[in-house]
């Protein structure tokens, strides 16, 4: 009789404390939100803003407090929450976005990709027209037209750059390619120049090109459309005037069918610093890697010149594969004004320059002064003020997520050797829709 | 009348806030990922209702199923679960086999083969996707790298890299922390079994292979069967692990479940549900036979 009662007694314990905890946990929530609700309503001027990011680490993380820093001194009324998500180069922080967003409890503003990438947000109205601040803050004059025209959706503008990154840039260890016999002050003027390269760092013993997993395989990709294709027809592949099933793109499929055989074995298995770690290493001659590759270079105190070397990818100087952090005004964020003063501050000059000198990338205005920026920000300051500007199709810029996606699983069924390169082009043609 | 709500009444009323929490959240989900699956329900501004959704019926289903990439997936799921099932249940079989005999520090044997299942898929991903490098010859690392110290060169390979077989090398990894689990199971199934039996069948005269063969074996069939059910649907849901050794979006390695979360992030939901629900039937044909197994049973 005894015992059944004194387990019961445990049961009915072990129940009461759960039912104490889900009280606690439902009466957790609410006060804070009426609390922050009040805030932004009575108090007027003080406000808060809500940052969602992914950039929690390195160079980036140190970007984003140059943000704050100057959010400081322009806005002292409004307080920084930073809402980063680590992890996955931004899936795990988008993935859980995606839900805040459906869930009608957005971030007061958001980091996207410039370009195509805010398609979806926009046809789901999750974000504000904010053409408007662009006029208050000024910004028409200082963005590049080019620029401009990438940003706008049907007559309105969605977002705010912070920063231009460029993607078609090849990194090369210069002692690699000299003990295989090359000039390493050499350029390559087209793909089949750079094959006799890679041919050699081969021969040599080293892998010749080194790469990671499939959103570097994209991002060579379509640095290789950008070379055969030209400006013209790498763009068209976006507005539907390239056709995707013709003998240029064959062409183009042709050449990274050729230089994914130069590459790495385990690279599905590696990160984009992995693959660069090769070239630093000295296991690898050369790698296709956006600009943040300097950044992450510049932590390890390498020289630009010495220690490594950087080109556009052969056949695409004179071009700028763009991609751009952006940040935006989500539908029914909770504190507007505090929204608005980090838009501010992310277009302005002073915002600008602590952000990129610290992230490694350059200023979206054309105002900002060069001295302030590292030999190689200095390069591509030079080259996005003069060079024709193409969106990235691996970084948001030039397609929406769908489309992207299927592309980059036709090219990972390709390079694993699902497919040949008539399915593999098909497929791409069939990603256009 | 009152009689029968005296006597249903209590019981009925202690169960029904599971009853109706599991109504709403399991099968009330079920039905709304199920008619989420058969809309057109493939853009983002669908999913916030800015744009018109339509009932398609079974369309999705059709699309999927005759595409290559999801068959690949489907292939996947198929081989991982051979081998994985298979792998575990030949393993942990064997280890209970060898600790049922009288063994010494047999309780150091059983922590040692326990052990790898405290940890979690993505924990021992991480370590996993290490050791599974696909380098081989001087450039190897991980296991590769010990077949070569050991001479054994003739083993290294591209593991999980290979776009036909690929996901097998993914099963090592769970087979090495589930069979664990199946020796348990089978040592509290031989364990099971009273000694008296096995004299009276020593008494009879059996060889020790007969006593295993017609007396052991025969009583094991319903440890058999749910070691079959676990493992069989925990491969089928196979996800964390891929997700921490591979990628997502590596062919080589897709399996439905990553469809799933590829076909979500993209903001098409209809595709989405769609393999939810093939995953689901799935499920069932392997769980269903067992529950009514298991209800026939218990009603004889």
């Amino acid at each position: 009789m005894y015992t059944p009662r004194r387990f019961a007694g445990v049961i009915a314990g072990v129940m009461a404390a759960g039912l104490a905890l889900t009280a606690c946990s439902g009466n957790g929530g609410s006060p804070t939100e009426s609390a922050s609700g009040t805030a932004s309503g009575s108090m007027g001027t003080a406000t808060e803003v809500e940052v969602f990011t992914w950039w929690t680490s390195g160079g980036e993380k140190a970007g984003l407090d140059g943000l704050v820093s100057v959010l400081a001194d322009k806005y002292p009324n409004v307080t920084f929450v930073n809402g980063a998500v680590a992890g996955g180069a931004g899936s795990a922080a988008k993935d859980l976005l995606q839900s805040r967003l459906q869930a009608n409890d957005p971030p007061d503003t958001f980091q996207a990709h410039a370009g195509a990438e805010l398609d979806d947000y926009i046809a789901a109205g999750q974000v504000q027209d904010i053409s408007d601040l662009y006029t208050e803050f000024g910004l028409t004059d200082v963005f590049p037209a080019d620029l401009l025209s990438l940003l706008t959706v049907d007559g309105a503008i969605y977002s705010v750059p912070a920063n231009i990154h460029r993607a078609n840039v090849v990194w090369a260890n210069p002692s690699v390619l000299e003990a295989a016999g090359l000039d390493s002050t050499a350029t390559y003027a087209t793909m089949s120049d750079w094959f006799t390269a890679l041919d050699a760092v081969q021969a040599s013993g080293q892998t010749a090109l080194s790469i990671a997993t499939t959103w570097t395989q994209v991002q060579l990709l379509e640095t290789v459309l950008i070379s055969d294709l030209g400006a013209d027809g790498y763009i068209g592949l976006w507005d539907g005037t390239t056709d995707w099933t013709g003998s240029g793109v064959t062409a183009a499929l042709e050449d990274f069918q050729k230089l994914m055989s130069y590459t790495n074995t385990d690279r599905d298995g590696l990160d984009w610093p992995d693959a660069l770690q090769m070239v630093v290493d000295g296991t690898a001659g050369f790698n296709v890697m956006g600009d943040w590759a300097a950044g992450e270079l510049d932590t390890q105190s390498l020289t630009a010149g010495t220690d490594y070397i950087y080109f556009p990818v052969p056949g695409t100087s004179g071009i700028f594969d763009f991609l751009s952090d952006s940040f935006t005004l989500p539908v029914g964020a909770p504190h507007p004004d505090g929204a608005k003063a980090w838009l501010d501050v992310v277009g302005s000059l002073e915002g600008q320059t602590a952000f990129n000198i610290a992230k490694g990338s350059i200023p979206a205005r054309t105002d900002a002064d060069p001295s302030l920026f590292n030999a190689y920000q200095q390069s591509a300051i030079k080259d996005f003020a003069s060079d024709t500007i193409v969106p990235s199709l691996a970084h948001g810029a030039a397609a929406p997520i769908a489309q992207l996606n299927a592309i980059s699983d036709a090219t990972s069924k390709f390079t694993s050797g699902g497919s040949d390169l008539a399915t593999f082009q098909t497929e791409l043609a069939a990603s256009a829709g | 009348m009152l009689r029968d709500i005296r006597r249903w009444g209590p019981p009925l009323l202690l169960i029904s806030p599971s009853l109706i929490l599991v109504g709403i959240f399991v099968y009330g989900l079920i039905a709304i990922n199920t008619y989420t699956s058969m809309t057109d329900m493939h853009t983002a501004a669908q999913t916030t209702g800015k744009a018109p959704v339509s009932f398609v019926g079974l369309q999705n289903y059709w699309e999927l199923l005759a595409s290559d990439s999801f068959q690949h997936s489907l292939k996947n799921l198929a081989l991982y679960t051979i081998v994985f099932l298979s792998g575990a249940l030949v393993f942990g079989f064997m280890w209970a086999w060898l600790l049922d005999r009288p063994v010494k520090y047999e309780g150091v044997f059983r922590s040692i083969y326990l052990f790898p299942m405290a940890v979690s898929f993505i924990a021992s991903g991480v370590v996993w996707r290490w050791l599974l490098n696909s380098n081989v010859d001087d450039k190897a690392t991980g296991l590769n790298r010990l077949f070569q110290i050991v001479g054994l060169n003739f083993l290294q390979n591209g593991w999980w890299n290979n776009v036909n077989v690929g996901i097998t090398a993914i099963a090592i990894p769970a087979i090495w922390q589930l069979a664990g689990y199946i020796m348990a199971l089978f040592l509290a199934g031989f364990r099971g079994i009273p000694q008296e039996l096995r004299e009276a069948a020593r008494v009879d005269g059996v060889s020790e292979f007969q006593l295993y063969r017609l007396v052991v074996f025969p009583q094991l069939t319903p440890i058999l069967l749910s070691a079959v059910i676990v493992i069989g649907h925990m491969s089928l849901k196979v996800f964390d692990l891929i997700m921490s050794i591979s990628k997502p979006a590596n062919y080589q390695t897709k399996v439905p479940a990553i469809d799933m979360f590829v076909f979500k992030s993209q903001y098409d939901y209809a595709n989405s549900a769609a393999v939810g629900v093939i995953l689901l039937v799935i499920v069932a044909v392997l769980i269903v036979p067992y529950l009514v197994h298991v209800a026939r049973s218990g009603r004889r």
